[in-house]
């Protein structure tokens, strides 16, 4: 990912800040440009919470370009304490040890690094709750 | 040394990795005898960072940990510094990923520093001078580490990851303090005991050299110093923490300064998780804040290596009661562990050229 | 406002295939030579191709002009659509309105991939941006890794099986077996899919559309004029297109297409028909599950009651309507931005009885379902035979 594409969604990803619609007040992560519910363009920002659900999940063992030391990763839905649902990596757990219910919580780690000499790609994954 | 302002603990976290080499496992992989690593060294498993974890990560959890027991907004930090041997980048201050992390920037100053294993307590210094001086109402410390030894080399036994972010306040600013620096002395010379050079993957050391010319002479002159300078004696204290290369060095040390095995015990973590590096004696202060009392006073020394050692008093305040609670102890991160063998341990820590 | 009936005149297809001698435009210029040449149509006037990863893989941008040149189509209008694995039916649904317009009278669509020319991940990280890239790429998954989260869900609500879904893929070779179109034309067990092996949990091997490619012509033109130049040709009864968030995660129901959902109702409305009135369907099934809720969402059964449907045979010829008599994504191959309109032209060769020895008997009426990204485009396209 080229540098300013990551920079840019950084309080996205790395500290889980969503949309709030002013009007009607429904969550939006991803952000939008217009509320998906009413049409509004009038957000403020909104710290999603940092626990929630796991209500799917797979375990990835043909990666995609970069991740080819990860394998096998898991990738998870998580429904966050507020009913927003976001789509993040699992970690610090075994892929045979993962369960639809179980208990997650937000970290930060590390996601992808390009190359030797490329920038560290940060974001927030989620672990079994402690 | 002492700030012309009184400053306190604010708050304090840390964060020690999931997994875990026994080491058993390095041993049978080597060669080597474990029973001198278990029994003389006192080291019988240490933490591994897996995959998705470096100092920033750690950092940034510890931080957050610190945080919350703070109760602070992450905008009241005026500064961040994260000490540590083994920053993701060389060029690239890990201060701005962990500050911009917790939600801290801009206002904030934020820069790594490197003293080997004192990082961490280089860290505190810094944040007593901004925070004593009045230039910042709290400054955040961090000391972590994701050292590596060389394989098959005595410090592949107790090299581990984790790390320890203390906030720092000022006394009366802060309503609920933790703890109240009494004093501090830091005592330096170049004394060449351990070190890695640009481009090398691991570090070298003078083996036996590393005992009294280095961590002895420098802790035990920093502990003396900052005992007599504050008409303190060993009895005084209820905890005393240093520096963990492993578990010999500090009880033959605090034996010297004239501490006895029950004021260490508490804040002895290496034979579980390891040397911590630059992390060490912070996340040893952080286990004995995790039990401390009011009137409690913790002595802690720590020793970086090239040489020099960082010496501190500290009497604890009413603010624990009130926050020791709010967040994971040392101990709760001991206790999550997942063992792994030394072909994951290896993926890991990429000794296999991935 | 007046909108002129549309007939789909002709069409071509190349088998799907790993088709290494043959280059992006050689394909689509056979499939659209064998289209041309079925009919003695004055002019053409326009060329509305689909293609989703020629730009990643073959560096090629600038397609329709690329492909009006090779046929000697210049000076006449032609552009590129794109729509994730959708563009071939975006690009059918494109000429449509190009023609019903009034504007364009002899429209060439279709859509054209080479997903071989991709080299080293290349194509599976090229079939990936479909996705939402900063939010859902950005963390390493692929287009499978996010359909296996959908399928695994499916099968907690549903109290489902792995061996449920293989069921579709055995039947999708079965149909296959009979296509000389199709890339994979021959049999397999339920023990096939079973023992294949995992890609992204619970998707294995034989649950996925092989990677291949592909090139579909299909010639449009007035309803009104077709007579003059064919004497099999079909109309284009109901057509519509539709989206869904392209984030997974911000989906009201993760087990609903609504993309399909919307763009069916709106597809069966303007025809004038219901779900009970098709005869034969070329759905969109990249993956098993993707099959799975294309037949519940474009109104065929139940949410929930797929597997049991299938197992009573009720999507095969004599059943409740001929799913992917063709061998579907599955079987026959899935050239993606070419797919939309190997769909369209398939249901046009059963309704004129042109489906040899995968011929459904007695099809009047047939409907094409082309997803984009993973349910976040549907585009439908509903045939009648003309008489």
């Amino acid at each position: 990912m080229s540098v300013p594409r990551y920079w840019r969604e950084m309080p996205e990803r790395t500290r889980l800040e969503a949309a709030k619609c002013n009007r009607c007040g429904i969550i939006l992560f991803p952000p939008r440009g217009k509320c998906m519910n009413c049409g509004s363009e009038s957000f403020v920002q909104y710290a999603l919470p940092r626990r929630g659900k796991l209500i799917t999940f797979t375990i990835v063992r043909s990666p995609t370009k970069g991740f080819e030391k990860q394998v096998p990763y898991v990738l998870g839905m998580v429904e966050l304490e507020d009913g927003t649902k976001i789509t993040v990596p699992l970690t610090d757990v075994f892929p045979e040890d993962v369960s639809i219910g179980m208990n997650v919580e937000a970290v930060f780690r590390k996601v992808f690094e390009d190359g030797e000499s490329g920038i560290i790609e940060y974001a927030i994954k989620f672990r079994p709750t402690l | 040394m002492r700030p012309n302002i009184d400053v306190v603990i604010a708050g304090w976290g840390s964060y020690i990795p999931l997994y875990r080499v026994a080491v058993e496992e390095i041993a049978k992989m080597w060669g080597k005898s474990a029973r001198h690593f278990k029994e003389e060294l006192l080291i019988d498993e240490k933490a591994v960072a897996g995959q998705d974890e470096d100092v920033a990560t750690i950092a940034v959890e510890a931080a957050k940990n610190a945080l919350q027991r703070s109760g602070l907004a992450p905008t009241s930090l005026g500064a961040v510094f994260v000490g540590s041997e083994s920053k993701p980048y060389a060029v690239k201050p890990t201060g701005t990923i962990v500050a911009e992390a917790i939600g801290a920037t801009p206002r904030i100053l934020a820069a790594d520093m490197e003293f080997a294993c004192k990082a961490g307590t280089e860290t505190l210094q810094c944040c007593i001078g901004l925070v004593g001086s009045g230039m910042i109402n709290y400054g955040m410390a961090i000391g972590a580490d994701t050292a590596q030894g060389a394989p098959a080399d005595s410090l592949e036994f107790s090299a581990g990851c984790g790390g320890t972010a203390l906030i720092v306040g000022r006394k009366g600013y802060e309503k609920e303090p933790v703890a109240t620096l009494e004093g501090s002395v830091s005592y330096v010379t170049d004394t060449p005991d351990f070190w890695r050079r640009p481009k090398r993957e691991y570090p070298s050391h003078a083996e036996a050299f590393t005992g009294e010319p280095a961590y002895f002479a420098h802790v035990l002159s920093a502990g003396k110093i900052l005992m007599e300078e504050l008409s303190l004696k060993p009895s005084d204290f209820k905890y005393a923490v240093l520096h963990q290369p492993n578990g010999k060095f500090p009880i033959k040390a605090a034996r010297m300064l004239g501490f006895n095995k029950e004021q260490v015990d508490s804040g002895l973590l290496v034979p579980y998780i390891g040397n911590l590096y630059a992390g060490s004696s912070v996340t040893g202060l952080s286990a004995v804040l995790d039990i401390a009392k009011p009137g409690d006073r913790i002595f802690m020394a720590s020793f970086g290596s090239g040489a020099g050692s960082d010496a501190f008093s500290f009497v604890v305040n009413d603010g624990i009661d009130v926050k020791r609670d709010r967040s994971l102890t040392v101990r709760n991160y001991i206790k999550r562990k997942r063992n792994i063998d030394y072909a994951i341990y290896s993926k890991f820590r990429r000794k296999i050229v991935v | 406002m007046i909108m002129r009936k549309v007939a789909v005149l002709s069409t071509g297809l190349t088998k799907v295939d790993k088709h290494w001698r043959k280059s992006l435009r050689e394909l689509y210029g056979e499939a659209a030579k064998a289209a041309i040449n079925q009919t003695k149509v004055p002019q053409l006037d326009a060329l509305i191709i689909g293609n989703m990863c020629a730009s990643d893989l073959s560096d090629q941008n600038n397609i329709g002009a690329l492909l009006a040149d090779y046929l000697g189509m210049t000076p006449s209008m032609a552009y590129r659509i794109e729509a994730a694995c959708g563009s071939g039916g975006a690009a059918v649904l494109g000429a449509y309105t190009a023609v019903a317009s009034g504007m364009y009278d002899f429209v060439m669509t279709g859509g054209v991939e080479k997903l071989t020319d991709g080299v080293g991940g290349n194509t599976t990280y090229s079939l990936g941006k479909a996705a939402d890239a900063e939010f859902e790429l950005f963390y390493g998954s692929s287009f499978v890794s996010l359909n296996a989260m959908i399928m695994n869900h499916y099968m907690h609500v549903y109290h489902t099986s792995r061996e449920d879904f293989a069921d579709l893929a055995v039947l999708m070779h079965k149909n296959g077996a009979r296509n000389p179109y199709a890339q994979l034309p021959f049999p397999i067990t339920r023990d096939t899919v079973m023992n294949s092996d995992m890609i992204s949990d619970p998707i294995s091997l034989y649950d996925c559309a092989p990677v291949g490619d592909g090139a579909a012509a299909l010639l449009l033109c007035p309803l009104e004029d077709a007579p003059k130049y064919s004497d099999t040709f079909v109309e284009i009864v109901g057509i519509a297109g539709a989206t869904d968030t392209i984030n997974i995660s911000s989906r009201t129901d993760l087990l609903t297409l609504n993309s399909t959902v919307v763009a069916a109702d709106r597809a069966y409305k303007m025809a004038k028909l219901t779900p009970k009135d098709i005869d034969v369907a070329e759905i969109h099934d990249t993956f098993t599950i993707t099959g799975a809720l294309s037949v519940e969402d474009l109104g065929f059964c139940e949410k929930g009651k797929f597997h049991k449907m299938l197992a009573n045979g009720a999507f095969e010829a004599g059943g409740i309507v001929a799913i992917n008599p063709s061998g579907g994504l599955k079987s026959r191959g899935h050239p993606v931005g070419a797919t939309g309109a190997y769909q369209v032209a398939e249901i046009a060769m059963q309704l004129c009885n042109k489906a040899d020895k995968w011929q459904v008997p007695d099809a009047e009426v047939g409907l094409a379902q082309n997803i984009g990204g993973s349910g976040s485009s549907t585009y439908i396209t509903i045939l009648r035979r003309a008489r």
